[in-house]
């Protein structure tokens, strides 16, 4: 099952390409006994190993065993679920895969399709937190109780690929992100969103992310 | 310096262009009268003046139009949160009624499309039917989910009666259906009252599930037009559709075909519907289906699944409140057919003529959207 998937691949390597104190950690229980606690990937899954103490040198059989237990305990958990063997997952692919043996490599491009789920999962968590925003009007901090989407759903007619454009209204040339601002100051009757807030980000990736195929066309009306 | 908002700057400044009417008077009769429309339009945004606007232009057009039997006027989704909570969609509310009293000669009745309070609260409902009991003609009501979904229509039928019924008037026999029932996706999810308003109330949620007017309701629609013979023109007031537009967005009624099943027997049935906010046209054999406007905010129209014979209203302008919104009127010809008004604010009103989709649009074709949609 899908959810399943992708929760396992976020909690195994999502840390690195977050920022900070969001990440959660594994707090493992530890055994009353003093014995070796060794913790899944998943965040949540742990095993005693009885007789081994931290610090002890652990033979390959143990640590297969250890990894075999773990893994047995997962799945019992998540019975419809994939597991993704990173080995086959994460050899590096040249880029434009597919293209002839003596086609050109580089660090920069070689990437895993491990990599590619990272990213598309951090750029979809921002979008999220943006189609968050656009539907709540005290995220927006309205005073009104107007959200973006009363107006808009699905982000209908915000049209981002016109801008930047002369906003006769304005004035002025106006960015999509002028615009958004508009709107939370007049028909939301909220406060405009500094240009490094978090939350105008967020509301320019789902606008954004709404339109993906449709061609610019700066300066439209 | 005292602060003027956005909004007021930006009025100020059509105000002056558009200023000195005197230097109009080259103009011919129907050209002044639009421009003194939306002049007026201007001035009754800056709060000085109840607009009067489309009927001067009404008085322009009516001699171009087969004198209707009666007219109904009416006035649709309001979505009104309480007064301290949102005071702009009371204020709209309040402009409609007022327009629809300063209506001469007043129409037979004024018709509610549904969508009184925005959350369902009955301090909202309360407010609606507050506000509506200064209209000077009497008020028929149908129901909308935002009106449903907090305590599945319980305040709603203790203010309005029933939300489904008929009467006949003038040789019409007319049906207002209670069109915007949903199958149960609440109780499953475990979800509060408020939970359940909250997520019928936003458009895009695709949680909920699609209107339907429901077995019960289709029998009891059968059972009230049995005995009507085919030849008496049929008008249906729904909330919902009434045929298969945008399904994400709930534009949309589940059980469409089998309600259109049961009118399909009649010669002259026309659909006058809520929801969608928008100058909506279609015709679906014998049918005539018209949306009506919002007094809150317009709709976009759908990224797909628009009828072919609706011709667009322009989109609205962002920086105008109440642009894109308005009421309207149904003019109720002798032959049953129905022209309706569409009364954009702050535009010239739009007159969609019942020829126009008895033709299926090959007559007396609305002028053409000069600002598309995205
Ligand atoms: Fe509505
Ligand atoms: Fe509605």
């Amino acid at each position: 099952m899908r959810p399943h998937r992708l929760a396992f691949v976020l909690s195994l390597a999502a840390g690195p390409a977050l920022a900070g104190s969001d990440v959660p950690r594994h707090q493992l229980t530890p055994s009353p006994e003093g014995n070796l606690v060794v913790g899944l990937c998943d965040g949540e899954t742990s095993i005693e190993v009885k007789g081994v103490k931290p610090g002890d040198q652990l033979t390959r059989e143990q640590g297969q065993q250890i990894a075999g237990a773990l893994m047995q305990e997962w799945r019992q958990k998540h019975p419809d679920a994939e597991w993704i063997v990173a080995a086959a997952d994460g050899a590096p692919e040249a880029p434009g895969a597919g293209a002839s043996a003596e086609s050109q490599f580089q660090t920069y491009g070689a990437f895993t399709g491990r990599d590619r789920r990272i990213w598309q999962e951090s750029t979809e968590r921002l979008v999220a937190e943006g189609k968050r925003i656009f539907h709540d009007d005290k995220a927006l901090g309205g005073t009104n109780a107007v959200s973006c989407d009363m107006c808009h759903p699905d982000a209908s007619n915000t049209h981002p690929e016109t801008y930047p454009k002369f906003q006769v209204q304005l004035g002025r040339v106006a960015l999509l992100r002028d615009m958004i601002n508009w709107c939370i100051e007049n028909p939301v009757r909220g406060k405009p969103f500094a240009d490094d807030d978090p939350r105008l980000k967020a509301l320019e990736a789902y606008i954004l992310a709404q339109r993906k195929g449709i061609a610019l066309d700066y300066g439209k009306h | 310096m005292a602060h003027k908002s956005i909004e007021t700057k930006y009025y100020e400044e059509r105000a002056s262009f558009f200023g000195d009417l005197t230097r109009l008077g080259a103009l011919s009769r129907r050209g002044f009268l639009q421009v003194a429309g939306v002049s007026a339009g201007i001035a009754a945004a800056k709060g000085l003046i109840v607009p009067q606007s489309f009927q001067l232009i009404e008085i322009a057009q009516a001699a171009e139009t087969a004198t209707p039997a009666f007219t109904i006027a009416y006035i649709s989704d309001t979505h009104l949160y309480t007064r301290k909570v949102n005071d702009r969609f009371v204020r709209s509310a309040v402009k409609a009624v007022e327009e629809v009293n300063a209506l001469d000669p007043q129409p037979d009745f004024v018709l509610f499309g549904g969508d009184l309070a925005q959350l369902g609260r009955p301090e909202e409902l309360d407010l609606g039917a507050q506000i509506l009991k200064d209209l000077k003609a009497p008020l028929k009501m149908m129901v909308g989910e935002h009106d449903w979904f907090l305590d599945m229509g319980e305040h709603w039928r203790s203010l309005f009666g029933p939300s489904q019924y008929s009467f006949n008037y003038k040789g019409i026999h007319f049906v207002t259906l209670m069109s915007v029932q949903e199958k149960d996706f609440w109780t499953a999810r475990g979800m509060t009252p408020e939970e359940r308003m909250h997520t019928v109330a936003g458009l895009d949620n695709g949680v909920q599930s699609r209107f339907e007017v429901g077995p019960e309701g289709r029998h009891w629609l059968q059972t009230d037009l049995a005995a009507i013979d085919k030849k008496t023109p049929i008008v249906i007031f729904s909330h919902s559709p009434l045929y298969k537009y945008y399904r994400n967005w709930n534009f949309w009624t589940e059980d469409a075909d089998d309600v259109q099943a049961i009118l399909a027997k009649f010669d002259t049935v026309s659909v006058i519907h809520g929801h969608t906010h928008q100058l909506l046209l279609n015709r679906i054999g014998n049918i005539s289906f018209y949306g009506l406007l919002s007094t809150a905010w317009p709709w976009p129209y759908a990224p797909e699944g628009l009828p072919k014979l609706t011709v667009q209203m322009n989109r609205a302008d962002p920086f105008n409140a109440f642009d894109g919104c308005g009421d309207g009127q149904l003019n109720v010809l002798a032959s049953g057919m129905i022209d309706k008004v569409y009364n954009l604010w702050n535009r010239n009103p739009v007159t969609v003529r019942a020829n126009y989709l008895s033709s299926n649009g090959t007559k007396d074709r609305p002028g053409a959207t000069t600002l598309s949609s995205y």
